[in-house]
C-alpha cells in the first residue's frame, strides 16, 4: 500500500520531536478527522535552521510530516512557502490517492508554523494566509467514479 | 518473533487442513454437476445434502430450512430484501441497529431508498440494545426485526432470545447476521425464535466464497437468484461443491470443539485484556466486558493513531486490524465504535484483536510486551499527547471512562 520511502520515513521518522523557545509553532489537523501535525521553527536571518514535528496519524501522516522537515531545514522562509504538497507527495515516490489530504496537512502544517513565527516578529509575508481555523478543517477522498 | 501471529480470526480464518482434504475429492474424482441424472454426480448431490444436515443440526434447525449462498454478505442481502418483497402487503418498515455489517446497513440503505423505512436503534456504551426500544419501534408495518447475533468489531452478543420473544409476540420476523457468533457460542433457532440467521464458511476454518440462510419453514421467501432448480429453485446456479463440501466439515468440527475452545479462548482473552490494561495507561476495553465473543477483544489506545498501530504491529508480525478512519478507507472512524458513543479522539485509536485455536498465551504475552514499545513510541511522537502531558487537554478515557 505504501512506498518504500514512506514507510521508511514512518519508521525512522526525520527531527521528530519539539525545540524549545521554537521561533514558530503550527498545528492544524483535528482529532476528529484523526490527523494533527504540529510544525516547529527555529528561525535565523531568515533561514529555517532547525524545524521538527510531531504527528498523531496515520502512517502516510508520519511520512509526510518527516519528508517535509527534511524538505525545508536550512532553506530561506520564501523558499519553504514554495514547498508544495505535490513535492511533498513527489518525494514519497507517491501516495494511495486516499491519503494525498495527508500530505495538504503537510503543507498547512508549515505555513500555519511560518505564520506563527511572522505574527511573533511583526513581519509581513507576502501571500501567507492565516492558518484556517483547524476545528472547521476539513479533508476530502474524491469518490470512485460510478458505473451509470 | 520471526513467526507471523495471525490475530485477526473475524476477518478470516485460514481453512483447516482437514477441511480441504475434504474438498479436495470435488474438485477432481466427484466433479458431477448435482443437477445429473447418473449415479457418479449423486455422489456431489449427496455431499450437499450431508453439509445441509450437519448445519441444521449445529443449529437445531430441520434441513429444508438451510439454503447455502455465496457468505455472510449474501445471506443478509436475500434475508433483508427478500422479507421486505414477500411481505410487502403487510408493511415496508424495518427494525435494526446502528451498528450491524456494512452488509445488513447497506441492504436497509439502498431499501431505504426504494421507498422502505427503517429504524435504526441505539446501542448503549457497551454495544447492547434496548429491549424497551426494541418493543417501542414496533408498528403496524414492522415486516423486520434485523439484529446482528455478535458484533464483528467489538464482540458484543445481543440477547438474542428476548428479542425473538418480543419479535414472535408482535408477529413480526426475526432475521440474525450470526456469521461472528455461529459455533463460537450456542445457537438454537427454535428457542431463540429465529426465523432467518446468516452464517459464513471462512469465519470457522471453512473456504471464502459458501455460507448459508436459515430460512424457517413458513416463511414465505421466494427466489434471489433466478435460474435452476438448486436450493429448492430459491437459488439458482450449479452448487460449488467443494466449498459446501468444505463448510459442512468446518462446521462439523467447530461444533465438536465449541464448548472446550470458547473456555480456553475466554480465558487467553482476559488474560491479554488485563495484561494491557495493567501495562499500558490510557486504555479503554470497547464492547461488554463478559456478554462478549470468545475470540474478541478491542481496546482503544488514547493519543494516537490505529493505523499507526497496525503498521508497526505488522513489523513485528503482528496481524491485527482497527477501526479507525484511515484502515476503514473513509474519513470517519468506525460506525460501530461511534455507535457505541466512543468520541472520535479515541475511536481512532483502536485496536481489534480476534485470537484464533491455534493462538497461544506465548503469542499474547509478545503483542502485550509489543504494545507497550509501540504505544509509548507512537506517544512520544503525538502533539495530542504533549498536550495533555503539559496539562493542556484532558485525557478522554480519564475523565469518561474511569470511575
Amino acid at each position: 500500500m505504501y512506498t518504500k520511502k514512506v514507510m521508511d520515513h514512518f519508521t525512522n521518522p526525520r527531527n521528530m520531536g519539539e525545540i524549545d523557545h521554537a521561533d514558530g509553532v503550527g498545528t492544524v489537523g483535528n482529532a476528529k478527522c484523526g490527523d494533527i501535525m504540529r510544525i516547529y521553527l527555529k528561525v535565523e536571518d531568515d533561514i529555517i535552521k532547525d524545524v521538527k514535528f510531531k504527528t498523531f496519524g496515520c502512517g502516510a501522516a508520519v511520512a509526510t510530516s518527516s519528508i517535509a522537515t527534511e524538505l525545508v531545514m536550512g532553506k530561506t522562509i520564501e523558499e519553504a512557502l514554495k514547498i508544495t504538497n505535490d513535492a511533498v507527495v513527489e518525494a514519497l515516490d507517491g501516495l494511495p490517492k486516499a491519503k494525498v489530504h495527508c500530505s495538504l496537512l503537510a503543507e498547512e502544517a508549515l505555513h500555519a508554523a511560518i505564520w506563527d513565527y511572522a505574527q511573533k516578529n511583526n513581519i509581513q509575508i507576502e501571500g501567507l494566509e492565516p492558518p484556517e481555523d483547524t476545528e472547521d478543517y476539513d479533508h476530502h477522498v474524491e469518490e470512485e467514479d460510478e458505473f451509470e | 518473533m520471526e513467526k507471523k501471529i495471525y490475530l485477526d480470526h473475524a476477518a478470516t480464518t485460514s481453512t483447516r487442513s482437514s477441511v480441504v482434504d475434504a474438498m479436495l475429492p470435488y474438485f477432481t474424482e466427484e466433479f458431477g454437476n448435482p443437477s445429473s441424472i447418473y449415479e457418479f454426480a449423486q455422489n456431489a448431490k449427496q455431499a450437499i445434502d450431508d453439509s445441509r444436515q450437519i448445519i441444521a443440526d449445529a443449529i437445531h434447525a430441520e434441513v429444508a430450512e438451510v439454503f447455502f449462498v455465496s457468505g455472510g454478505t449474501e445471506a443478509d442481502n436475500w434475508a433483508i430484501s427478500g422479507v421486505v418483497e414477500n411481505y410487502a402487503k403487510k408493511g415496508n418498515h424495518i427494525i435494526t441497529t446502528k451498528m450491524e455489517h456494512h452488509a445488513v446497513l447497506h441492504t436497509c440503505e439502498y431499501l431505504e431508498k426504494k421507498g422502505c423505512e427503517v429504524t435504526y436503534l441505539d446501542v448503549d456504551a457497551d454495544g447492547l440494545i434496548s429491549l424497551d426500544d426494541l418493543e417501542k419501534a414496533i408498528k403496524d408495518n414492522t415486516v423486520l426485526i434485523t439484529i446482528m447475533f455478535a458484533n464483528n468489531e467489538i464482540g458484543t452478543i445481543q440477547p438474542i432470545k428476548e428479542i425473538g420473544v418480543i419479535a414472535k409476540k408482535h408477529k413480526v420476523l426475526f432475521h440474525t447476521d450470526a456469521v461472528q457468533a455461529f459455533t463460537h457460542v450456542p445457537i438454537d433457532v427454535v428457542d431463540m425464535n429465529i426465523d432467518l440467521m446468516s452464517m459464513s464458511g471462512h469465519k470457522i476454518y471453512g473456504p471464502k466464497g459458501v455460507g448459508a440462510l436459515y430460512i424457517r419453514k413458513g416463511v414465505r421467501m421466494k427466489a434471489f437468484i433466478h435460474g435452476g432448480a438448486q436450493e429448492r429453485r430459491r437459488r439458482g446456479g450449479t452448487e460449488n461443491v467443494p466449498a459446501i463440501v468444505g463448510f459442512g466439515k468446518a462446521v462439523k468440527e467447530a461444533t465438536a470443539l465449541m464448548d472446550s475452545e470458547a473456555i480456553r479462548e475466554i480465558e487467553l482473552r482476559d488474560y491479554f485484556i488485563k495484561k494491557v490494561l495493567e501495562t499500558v495507561p490510557y486504555v479503554k476495553l470497547n464492547g461488554h466486558p463478559t456478554k462478549r465473543l470468545p475470540n474478541n477483544v478491542n481496546l482503544s489506545f488514547e493519543f494516537i493513531e490505529g493505523e499507526s498501530l497496525l503498521i508497526m504491529l505488522d513489523m513485528k508480525n503482528v496481524c491485527a486490524s482497527s477501526g479507525s478512519a484511515c484502515t476503514s478507507g473513509s474519513l470517519d472512524p468506525s460506525h460501530v465504535l461511534l455507535a457505541i458513543g466512543l468520541p472520535h479522539e479515541i475511536a481512532h485509536g483502536s485496536l481489534r484483536i480476534t485470537i484464533g485455536e491455534k493462538t497461544s498465551r506465548e503469542e499474547l504475552d509478545y503483542v502485550a510486551d509489543a504494545l507497550v514499545t509501540i504505544v509509548k513510541r507512537l506517544r512520544d511522537m503525538s502533539p495530542v499527547y504533549e498536550d495533555y502531558m503539559q496539562k493542556k487537554i484532558e485525557s478522554v478515557i480519564e475523565t469518561q471512562y474511569k470511575k
